[in-house]
Parts: structure tokens; C-alpha cells; sequence
């Protein structure tokens, strides 16, 4: 089974994130694989292993062909890579990131199931997952916090706010997988040393056939205006002496809430 | 009014309509002398009949079948989109929300705004939506015409009824799907609910990775919130280790929640959580460490450990009741 999984490269959620004068996000430094990615390439190179056989292709686009986040999840085992990347890139929209991930599933070529997370942790549009399924023709399964491979179907427990839905496809499809859904595993120092010389095969929108859809210009909307949001203000902080439950109960009788 | 016509993408559970959607429709109705609405599911009537309640005239049914509703819609509302020419379609943040959304998006080959906070609309609509944890809002706009794809988080916006009566109910054609018509729902699970819903409680009480251990969130996060009659919800630290599910992450990439009081147990207050709780009413907060970043947005900040604080508080408030 040939699985692919989209994982984005992002700057450390740690770090405080800052925008540039266009108002793109600021991607100039080491950029990490989105956590949230995690759990779909661990989930791909279990269901590779529970198939018999088969390969996990990553599908990324990031700027200056950083590839950092990429030799994580290459280390943790997966095949190969394809990265678009490409200076028309920054300003690119939802839709056109999807479009630029629609076309690596084609250039990856023979992919029964495509794995993402349910958004990433910088962008959080949450609409990728299935917009690239709508550009391939393939069914979407999406917040699956359960997936199992048979008989060329893919059946997935779907998140619900009220529980779950065991929903099913038949393949190719595209399936997006909530966080804690497996555990990643840790890449071993073998894995980190194999990652270094996995094939990167490097792209350009051009290359895709998608000039001129990707940047600000195929997002075809504009930042109008940037402020700072109005801060809340601390309250009391104390030392807890064994009485710090007193100060919460009485606060809770002052709104009435007990 | 600035907009003609605007429709709101409608979502029930089971035949009630969630407050979501009627935010946006009590929104819709500042914007646009027309409120539509378009519905993919088997209960239509009582639908037609809520959603008439907070301003839409027109609610298109679609009938999804088996199928993922939010997976199937998109074809008809394609279709749709293409004979009524709304000026704007809105979408709750929700699973089928994005799902819909996001097919819609290709479909029409329209960009979507997403995860929107506020709203309104000149000749053209004006979207705001917060990045960096809510530390910075950002105004946004199409720099083209075309239909407006756009997508709300819950909570928003305050939902409050028009005095409408029903709407017509118009039946709409699912057309030609393709693949998308595949994703069939086999079974549902409800699983048992005790207490409020997370979004529409006054209360909740959240945990983070401070409470230790998977075992320790019943005894503490959900003992706490049933004693406060209050829902309960995680940290996104939590979600991700796989202590807790996807449906109670509150946070960024998680539900929004605006109660009366929240309460952060063991939260250290990542930007990722701040986003989804920072509006609530009155915050309290429990950590160990005193330089935790929650401690800057709380009202009541407690420098101690969860595992002394909460089961102390658990009882004081049950010998109080």
C-alpha cells in the first residue's frame, strides 16, 4: 500500500511568531514538522506495516527548501519526499495549498490513501483535508480518531460532538486524523542517519502547472488591517498554604456560582 | 442594507439547531436584507422552523442519504450558489462545517476566510480574525467579486431571535457528487452526556498536562465540573498525548468557549489554549509554576498543586450544597 501523508513545516509554536510588512507569517528561521503531522505519518507507517508491505511518500510546501521538518518524519520512516517550494509561494491561501497537494498526490503517483492532520497549528483553516480530496475526486473521511485498511476500504470512528461515526470509503482516499490518535514513535538513531539520504524530489509551482494560482495573488484576498488585540488583565495570584481552595470558593459565592 | 443576499450554511444535532448556526443567522441579518438558509439532513421541518425563528425567509434542504452531509452538500450548493447569486455563504467552524466549506471552495474555484471573529460588510464584506493566540487581530477582504466563502468560530456573535415564522422549505437537488458521495456513515455512537455541553455551559474546568497522569483527569477536571454543574474540557498537551478526545480540546484548533466562569487546572496558557477561553467572563487558574503565562489573563490565579487545590475545593463546595 502506498500511503502519503501531508505534513507542513512550521516555525516553532514555542517562539513568538511575528508577521512581515506583506503579513505573511515570518518562516525565516528552522522550521519544525507541525505536531499535528505527527500522528499521520506514524498512523501511515503502521498501516504500511499492517498492509504487508508498501511505502509513505510526505507531501510539504515550504519556502527556501527547508527540508528540517521533512528529515524528522523521514526519520521516523518514511520513504521519500516531494517539497514544493518556490519564491511565487508565500500569501498562498487555503485553496491554493490544497491545489499545490492535489498535484504531489499526481506526482507521487499509485497513492491509496492520502493522510493529514485535521488543520495545521499555524494556518488552522481546517479546510485543506477536504479541499484537496475535492480536486482529486476522492472521497474525504475526515477527523478520524480511529482507522483501519481492508479489502480496499478505509474505515474510519469520525469525531462528533456528540461521540462518533464509524464512517467508510473505498480507496484512493483522503483522511484527516485528530491528534492523540496514535502515538508518534521517537526517530532512533538509525532512522536520523538513513533520513540524511532519502530522496527530496524538489518542485515549483511552475512545475505543477500552477503558476500564477498560488501567492497573494491566487489567494485574491488582501490584509486590510493588523492590531493589537486588547490585553486582559491579571488578577490576584497568591501562594497556595494550604488555603488556596478557600480563596476560589469564596470568589465562586461571589458570582453566585455556589 | 450593504448585502443583498446572504446564506448560512444551517447544522443540527438531530432536529435541534446549533446555537452556532443561529449566531451566524442573528449576524447574517445586520449584513443583508436577505437571510437564507441551506440544510443538508432529514430534519427539514423542524429546521425550517428554527432558523425562520432567527431571520432566514428560505431554507434549502438537501437530502444527504448515507452520505457525510458536509461531504455531499457542496454539489448542491454549487448548483444552488450558481442560480440564486448570494453575495455571501456562512459556515460555523464546525466538522461539517469545514467539510462543506472546503468542497464548496474548489467547486466555485473561490478562496474561503476562515475561523472569523467578527463580521460586516460595506460594498464588499469585511472579515476579522485573530492570529498569534488573540494577541493580534487581522482585517481582511476579497480583492475580487464572486460569492464570499467564509467561515465563523462559534461564540462569536450573541444569537438572538428575529420573531420570524417558519421558512419556506425549498427542496434542492444533491446532483452529481461524484466520489465525495462515497464517505457513507455506517453507524452512530452517541455517547453518554452527563451534564452540559461544553460550549453552552457557564462553567468549565479544564485540564492540562500539570494534572499528571491520563487517571487523574476524572477525579479532578470532571469531579470539579460536575460539583460547578459545569462541562469540562483539555488543553491541546492533553488531546495530543491521547489522554482525553479531540471533542474537548479547547483552544485554537480546538472549541471556543466564552462561560462564566473558566477554570485552568495544571494549563500552563500556550498561545494554542489562550485563543479558545481568554473571553470567558472570569478565569481561574491552578498551576504549580507561579511565571505560567495563564496567571496573566486570570482573575484568581493559584500558585499550588492541582492535586492538593482540587480535590480540597471538590469537597468545600459539596459540604456547601
Amino acid at each position: 500500500m502506498h500511503v502519503a501523508v501531508c505534513v507542513k513545516q512550521i516555525p516553532d509554536p514555542a517562539v513568538p511568531g511575528a508577521l512581515n510588512d506583506d503579513h505573511t507569517l515570518k518562516r525565516e528561521g528552522k522550521l519544525i514538522l507541525d505536531e499535528s503531522d505527527s500522528y499521520g505519518v506514524e498512523m501511515a507507517l503502521q498501516l504500511v506495516d499492517a498492509a504487508g508491505g508498501g511505502e509513505v511518500t510526505l507531501l510539504s510546501m515550504a519556502p527556501n527548501g527547508e527540508v528540517s521538518g521533512l528529515r524528522t518524519a523521514l526519520a521516523m520512516g518514511a520513504a521519500k519526499a516531494i517539497l514544493v517550494s518556490d519564491p511565487e509561494c508565500p500569501g498562498t491561501d487555503a485553496l491554493g495549498t490544497a491545489k499545490v497537494l492535489a498535484k504531489c498526490v499526481e506526482r507521487a503517483g499509485g497513492v491509496d490513501l492520502l493522510l493529514t492532520a485535521t488543520e495545521s497549528s499555524d494556518g488552522y483553516t481546517g479546510t485543506v483535508p477536504a479541499q484537496v480530496a475535492e480536486l482529486l475526486d476522492w472521497p474525504a473521511l475526515t477527523f478520524a480518531k480511529h482507522i483501519e485498511v481492508a479489502d480496499g476500504k478505509v474505515t474510519i470512528q469520525r469525531q462528533t460532538e456528540t461521540g462518533y461515526d464509524v464512517v467508510q470509503a473505498s480507496l484512493p482516499a483522503v483522511v484527516s486524523v485528530t491528534a492523540g490518535v496514535v502515538e508518534p514513535r521517537y526517530p532512533s538513531f538509525k532512522g536520523i542517519m538513513a533520513a540524511k539520504n532519502k530522496p527530496v524530489d524538489q518542485a515549483t509551482a511552475a512545475d505543477l502547472g500552477l503558476s500564477g494560482q498560488v501567492g497573494w495573488s491566487g489567494a485574491r484576498q488582501t490584509i486590510t488591517n493588523v492590531a493589537q488585540a486588547p490585553a486582559r488583565q491579571a488578577g490576584e495570584k497568591i501562594e497556595d498554604d494550604g488555603t488556596g481552595f478557600e480563596k476560589i470558593v469564596g470568589f465562586l459565592e461571589n458570582l453566585k456560582v455556589i | 442594507m450593504p448585502l443583498n443576499k446572504v446564506w448560512v450554511y444551517a447544522e443540527a444535532n438531530g432536529d435541534k439547531v446549533t446555537t452556532a448556526t443561529l449566531e451566524l443567522l442573528t449576524k447574517a441579518r445586520e449584513i443583508a436584507s436577505t437571510v437564507e438558509a441551506v440544510y443538508a439532513g432529514s430534519a427539514g421541518d423542524a429546521v425550517a422552523t428554527q432558523v425562520g425563528e432567527y431571520g432566514a425567509t428560505t431554507l434549502y434542504v438537501i437530502d444527504p442519504g448515507k452520505a457525510l452531509p458536509g461531504q455531499v452538500a457542496a454539489s448542491a450548493l454549487a448548483k444552488l450558489v450558481g442560480e440564486q447569486s448570494p453575495d455571501a455563504v456562512l459556515f460555523v467552524q464546525s466538522y461539517d462545517g469545514r467539510d462543506a466549506m472546503a468542497r464548496l471552495s474548489v467547486k466555485l474555484d473561490r478562496p474561503v476566510l476562515t475561523n472569523g471573529f467578527t463580521l460586516a460588510a460595506d460594498a464588499k464584506v469585511q472579515f476579522g480574525t485573530a492570529v498569534f493566540g488573540g494577541t493580534q487581530l487581522v482585517d481582511a477582504e476579497y480583492t475580487d467579486d464572486g460569492v464570499a466563502l467564509i467561515g465563523v468560530r462559534p461564540k462569536s456573535f450573541t444569537a438572538e431571535p428575529s420573531g420570524g415564522g417558519a421558512a419556506s422549505v425549498v427542496s434542492a437537488d444533491t446532483g452529481d457528487a461524484g466520489r465525495a458521495a462515497e464517505a457513507t456513515v455506517l453507524e452512530v455512537f452517541e455517547e453518554e452526556q452527563t451534564g452540559p455541553k461544553l460550549e453552552e455551559a457557564a462553567v468549565v474546568v479544564s485540564g492540562g498536562r500539570g494534572i499528571g497522569a491520563a487517571e487523574n483527569y476524572k477525579p479532578l477536571v470532571e469531579e470539579l465540573a460536575k460539583a460547578l454543574k459545569g462541562a469540562f474540557g483539555a488543553s491541546r498537551a492533553i488531546v495530543d498525548a491521547g489522554w482525553v478526545p479531540y471533542a474537548l480540546q479547547v483552544g485554537q484548533t480546538g472549541k471556543t468557549v466564552k462561560p462564566k466562569v473558566y477554570v485552568a487546572l495544571g494549563i500552563s496558557g500556550a498561545t494554542q489554549h489562550m485563543v479558545g477561553m481568554k473571553n470567558s467572563d472570569n478565569i481561574i487558574a491552578v498551576n504549580k509554576d507561579a511565571e505560567a503565562p495563564i496567571f496573566g489573563i486570570a482573575d484568581l490565579g493559584i500558585v499550588g498543586d492541582v492535586h492538593k487545590v482540587v480535590p480540597a475545593l471538590i469537597e468545600a463546595i459539596k459540604s456547601k450544597s
